[in-house]
């Protein structure tokens, strides 16, 4: 039974007065919607984050052993990731559906583009700032190339590394937030209906004030983590 | 449900150009309108950002400030911005502009932060030995040598911009994004084909820039 009188949400029911006329925060339509709309949303979203952001990390790595054992390579890679990087999300996005259509593929390998640049810099970077001394003398001690890469010179380009994942997670949150134009997933969604409805002040504010936390939060445990993985510069500092 | 390999259309693209080439008029328009926002929106992050960054470098204060303004801008999703800015302004083109503004600032003050925060103290010293004034110090040696960096943070302002300004056609921002976002009219060769040109519009501008900062780079300056 549709009885409209005054402005009606579509989609949202039988609203409160506060939803009908569109109030600025409608708590009892965050508690009613929780469970079938931003909670599926913030986990949808944090899924598409976490592949993306694995998956990138896993590319930026072998690109960098690749960078950094052939030097010709390393400036086209470089480039690659910065041409990636300037395709705006949305033209990106689009430009896959001819390819590989309506799917999670599309919006993974869209995300996966943009955290290339950050992340490849960012190793690159850390490697190569690594003492040749101290890789060195690891040598001289008895290590294989093997042993002085993952025991010595990674552990001392961790920081690096781990600043460019943090800006590669909270950057592939936020831009996946734009994934729902083209699959109706992560917190985008309910922003996307919302403007497209009428503008429903509660389900843009509650969607953009979860993307903005998770953003934050994730942001806040990757910090945690890179002082968890670099307990020497801590007791450096302290010393 | 349709498998991935029905939804491989590569025929698309060709449409996809046939339709830039027959709105060609149209689709210049659009991207006329894009570039006045991003243009409003860059210039006026830079009249907010780069003096308070350059002086907050200069005084070597404000670390946390420069720091944080850059994490919590990279937080804000470009769409919720949008979507903020139309809830709070309403419909119209400041409302875009003022999304793009908050989205602009913080590469703009970071590195315009760091990139004069970083300069060598024995030149600046130097340069006050010499009996320059703060100011001069400020412009004459401290911008000259950070100027790369300024630049890089500017042109990472304009790539966010130009993307977001794409998206801004869902609250009323004219731009390309309004064949992008509206399928239903323009069909997928249109939406590709306005995706295929806003892509080109941002490589523009980072070319641009990429010059600009190759430019500015002592390296390729030498003897100037």
């Amino acid at each position: 039974m549709i009885a409209a009188s005054g402005p009606v949400i579509p989609n949202f029911g039988r609203g409160s007065a506060c939803e009908v006329n569109n109030g600025t925060f409608c708590w009892d339509w965050v508690q009613q919607h929780w469970h079938d709309t931003l909670w599926p949303a913030l986990v949808q979203h944090i899924e598409l984050a976490l592949i993306a952001v694995v998956i990138g990390f896993a590319i930026a790595f072998l690109l960098t052993l690749l960078g950094l054992r052939f030097r010709l390579l390393d400036a086209p890679i470089g480039y690659w990731a910065d041409f990636l990087y300037t395709i705006p999300s949305l033209a990106l996005f689009q430009l896959l559906v001819p390819i590989t259509g309506i799917t999670v593929l599309t919006v993974e390998i869209a995300l996966v583009s943009y955290t290339l640049l950050v992340l490849y810099r960012n190793m690159v970077e850390g490697l190569r700032a690594v003492p040749a001394e101290v890789v060195e003398s690891a040598r001289g001690a008895g290590f294989t190339r093997t042993q002085t890469f993952l025991r010595v010179e990674l552990p001392l380009a961790t920081p690096t590394i781990m600043a460019g994942v943090r800006i590669a997670t909270v950057s592939t949150i936020s831009i996946a937030t734009v994934a729902a134009f083209v699959l109706p997933q992560g917190l985008g969604y309910p922003l996307f209906i919302a403007l497209r409805q009428d503008v429903f002040k509660t389900e843009i504010f509650a969607a953009g004030a979860l993307a903005v936390s998770l953003a934050l939060t994730a942001d806040g445990l990757l910090h945690l983590l890179e002082r968890a993985l670099t307990p020497w510069t801590r007791r450096a500092r302290h010393a | 449900m349709t498998t991935l390999a029905d939804q491989f259309q590569p025929g698309t693209f060709v449409d996809a150009l046939r339709f830039v080439v027959d709105n060609v008029g149209f689709l210049l328009h659009l991207a006329g309108q894009q570039l006045v926002l991003s243009l409003a929106a860059i210039g006026i992050a830079l009249v907010l950002a780069l003096p308070l960054g350059l002086w907050l470098g200069h005084k070597h204060r404000g670390l946390f400030f420069a720091a944080s303004v850059s994490n919590v801008g990279r937080a804000l999703p470009s769409l919720v911005l949008i979507a903020f800015g139309l809830v709070v302004f309403g419909l119209g083109f400041w409302n875009n502009a003022a999304a793009l503004v908050v989205l602009a600032v913080p590469p703009i003050l970071t590195n315009a932060y760091f990139a004069i925060d970083g300069v060598d103290p024995d030149v600046v010293e130097a340069a006050r030995g010499m009996g320059l004034s703060e100011r001069q110090v400020l412009t004459q040696v401290e911008l000259p040598l950070g100027l790369p960096l300024v630049v890089a943070g500017i042109r990472i302002a304009t790539i966010f911009v130009i993307a977001t300004a794409t998206i801004a056609s869902i609250a009323g921002g004219h731009g390309l994004g309004d064949v992008i976002v509206n399928q239903a009219t323009y069909g997928l060769d249109g939406v590709v084909g306005a995706s295929l040109c806003v892509s080109l519009l941002a490589f523009a501008a980072a070319l641009l820039l990429g010059l600009l900062h190759r430019a500015v780079s002592p390296r390729h300056g030498a003897g100037t």
